[in-house]
């Protein structure tokens, strides 16, 4: 508890922004489905036989994974891509169905003799909806609208995969980190405003739904809700944009490159840096690098080579990287010399188990395999330089199918013997910390993993001065400083900015 | 100049039901006619062709010498008052929400929709200031007809519809409504067009009665005459609703 306060404290500046980031994500998208779903819940409630088709599509809607969902929207223009946009986007989606459906419930449950009485009374179809039904709806749609807004916050935090920001970047960046402060110092405060939305929509739909309405509480209502719309607008107003958007993948070494590329860019260049961290894996990166969401974010050869291009692995380095440097400039982007190590796959055994059974290479952990449980990320176990390759090239087989686990997570699950055997990275800080061992690729199955930044050439011929302090960086980090770098960061728990700026200096 | 005329007025229900079989009437101005049937006679269908609710399938209903066709219908129904069976007052408003509705539709000043709501809510009976700001649900049966029926003659309007308007009120508080309709009319001299199931009811208020059996009016004369008609379907009608007082009721 002391900890995740003193967290909060020590990033209180940072923590504020995100929970109004928050904040504007759910405020944004719930107007939006309001603005949308009740004018459709109208249409629907007025023609029965679309209503049906209507609430389906909806519903099929909101069973859609909201990762997924993002992942259908990446490429579509306009509303797709990354950042707040898409988020929100999304979250409108989500948003939608229970204002629609709560809609069409709250017209079609009025009386129809209420209904009879207006139309004979000489009310047109647009007053009827106004002095009659909409009032008599009006509570029921309220509460649509509170549910889409609860469950807004609650999907906001997986916006932060693709750079919306929101609290689900504490929650991502502690996973990451496996600290789980940083988890509950963005969790906590979503489930609290969980509460807060929940509690607060309820007393405006009580106010509505008890009919002494008097001119002051209609006042107070009104003002409660201004204040509501005010706060995201607030939060918007302060937030400066940089012209340059430096991207990274979401775990520990990726968040400390792109910090790397955004402090090198703003020292040595003076242009504004927007950071994207913690985005939500490779496609999402190259996709917003495609689009022009991000400017420059760090790739690795070998996986830019299978998994963006879709080639067969390649052993030899210098040729790896040549070959992609080819394919990025045929698409409009420039591959920067390599940063200096090599963050290949590492299969980890516990250093106990090493010791005890002699193992030095993969061909030794072969040997025990029948009789251990394998822990894999889901990258690797679906990429064709990952699992499958390994287990043919080896002849690799385990006791069951490996369980799919999150990467950052796989460390602590083969240190505490939930599993025997994982595929970490080689600069992982942890494999130190946890006394984990790497066994040896002697067959040469992984192929090359050169660390390098990758810039949209349109940006690099706008901001010439970019290239020139990226490649500065080239051979600087080692494989070791990559390792302690990450142990920093994962182990002792330190901020990123602030190891990132130590490791500068002492270049 | 007849208020409201029916020539050769055919309807059939949407499953193809006939209610109305080339029904001729002629409703004259200021005049109360209730029309008489039992339960699905039609009764209902014949008031919502008046207000242009429903259209006649074959012949016309002229409403103040304009075929209803050619009426707008939001101009017609709002010269038109209309009571419900049901009521149908608006849960979320006031008394005075309720009666002013019309007002505010035609853009009135809220001055005098105020004026008017007051006025009306003394000529049915209700204290104004205990009244106006009560909703719907803390009113009694009697008191929600009342309101249904100022509602109804909000901006004056020249005609005035009632179906079984006082139907599910207990026997005293109907009479007592009896009384204070017969008190109304005799001030705004209407023309009223009353369905009822109930010849008591019918002998009470009406002027004329017309008594509808299977699409037709078999019989259309005043209380007294229709009292001593040898029609057994008019006999069966009134077996089951009178009492001597009432057909007698000097008035």
């Amino acid at each position: 508890m002391t900890r995740l306060f003193a967290f909060w404290v020590s990033h209180r500046a940072e923590f504020v922004s995100l929970l109004a980031q928050h904040v504007t994500l759910v405020a944004v998208s719930t107007l939006a489905a309001v603005a949308i779903g009740i004018p459709l819940g109208i249409f629907a409630a007025r023609r029965p036989r679309l209503s049906a088709p209507i609430v389906g599509l909806a519903n099929v809607v909101q069973t859609i994974p909201s990762l997924a969902m993002f992942g259908f929207l990446l490429p579509v223009p306009l509303v797709g891509g990354i950042g707040a946009r898409a988020a929100i986007v999304v979250l409108i989606l989500y948003g939608l169905l229970p204002i629609v459906r709560t809609t069409i419930t709250g017209l079609v449950s009025i009386d129809a003799s209420i209904r009879e009485a207006g139309v004979a009374m000489g009310m047109t179809p647009r007053e009827l909806l106004r002095l009659v039904e909409l009032p008599l709806a009006l509570p029921s749609i309220a509460g649509g609208v509170r549910v889409a807004a609860v469950v807004g916050v609650g999907s906001a935090t997986i916006a932060a995969a693709i750079g919306a920001g929101g609290l689900g970047e504490y929650i991502y960046r502690g996973l990451s980190m496996v600290d789980s402060t940083v988890i509950l110092a963005g969790a906590v405060p979503a489930a609290l405003l969980a509460l807060v939305v929940d509690a607060g929509l309820l007393w405006v739909e009580r106010q509505l739904s008890a009919r002494r309405r008097t001119a002051s509480r209609r006042a107070a209502v009104a003002a409660a809700v201004v204040v509501l719309l005010m706060l995201p607008l607030a939060a918007f107003g302060g937030r400066s944009r940089g012209a340059i958007v430096v991207g990274s993948k979401n775990f520990t070494e990726q968040v400390i490159l792109g910090e790397l590329l955004a402090q090198t860019i703003e020292r040595d260049t003076g242009l504004g840096v927007q950071r994207r961290l913690n985005l939500g894996g490779t496609l999402i990166c190259d996709r917003a690098l495609l689009t022009g969401d991000v400017d420059v974010y760090v790739e690795y050869t070998g996986t830019a080579l299978t998994a963006v291009f879709h080639q067969p692995a390649k052993t030899d380095a210098r040729a790896v990287f040549d070959d992609v440097r080819d394919q990025y400039a045929r698409t409009g982007r420039t591959l920067l010399p390599p940063l200096g190590f090599d963050n290949t796959f590492a299969i980890l055994v516990r250093g106990s188990d090493a010791r005890a059974k002699n193992l030095r290479t993969i061909d030794d952990a072969v040997r025990e395999a029948p009789g251990w449980r394998a822990g894999f990320g889901y990258e690797f176990l679906e990429r064709p330089d990952g699992y499958p390759g390994l287990a043919s090239a080896y002849g690799l087989r385990f006791a069951a199918a490996p369980r799919v686990m999150d990467l950052a997570l796989s460390y602590r699950a083969l240190a505490s013997g939930q599993v025997d055997l994982i595929a970490g990275d080689a600069t992982a800080g942890l494999i130190r910390a946890l006394d984990l061992v790497q066994l040896e690729d002697t067959r040469h199955y992984f192929p090359p993993y050169d660390a390098a930044p990758v810039a949209r050439a349109a940006t690099l011929l706008k901001y010439p001065q970019i290239r020139i302090a990226l490649e500065r960086l080239a051979g600087r980090v080692t494989a070791a400083d990559m390792r302690s770098l990450n142990y920093a960061a994962d182990v002792e728990h330190r901020d990123v900015p602030q190891i990132v700026a130590e490791f500068l200096k002492s270049k | 100049m007849p208020s409201v005329e029916f020539r050769g007025v055919s309807f059939a229900r949407a499953g193809g039901q006939r209610v109305l079989d080339r029904f001729d009437l002629i409703v004259e101005t200021g005049e109360v006619f209730a029309l008489v049937g039992r339960s699905g006679a039609g009764k209902t269908t014949l008031l919502k062709l008046v207000n242009r609710l429903l259209l006649p399938d074959e012949g016309a209903v002229v409403v103040e010498g304009r075929d209803t066709r050619e009426w707008e219908p939001i101009r017609l129904r709002r010269r038109v008052g209309y009571v419900l069976q049901e009521v149908g007052l608006f849960p979320h408003m006031t008394v005075a929400g309720n009666v002013g509705v019309v007002p505010r539709l035609e853009g009135w000043p809220p001055e005098r929709t105020a004026t008017r709501v007051g006025e009306l809510l003394e000529l049915i009976g209700l204290d104004r200031d205990r009244f106006a700001a009560r909703w719907p649900d803390e009113l009694s049966g009697g008191q929600r007809q009342r309101v249904g029926v100022a509602r109804a003659l909000a901006v004056d309007p020249p005609i005035l519809l009632m179906d079984e308007p006082f139907g599910a009120l207990d026997p005293i508080t109907r009479t007592e409504l009896h009384d204070e309709f017969r008190r109304i009319q005799g001030r705004l001299r209407k023309t009223v067009m009353i369905v009822t199931h109930d010849m008591r009811e019918a002998f009470a208020l009406a002027d004329r009665i017309g008594v509808l059996d299977a699409g037709r009016l078999i019989a259309l004369d005043t209380p007294q005459a229709l009292s001593g008609s040898a029609d057994p379907r008019v006999r069966d009608l009134l077996a089951g609703a009178a009492t001597p007082a009432l057909l007698t009721d000097p008035r």
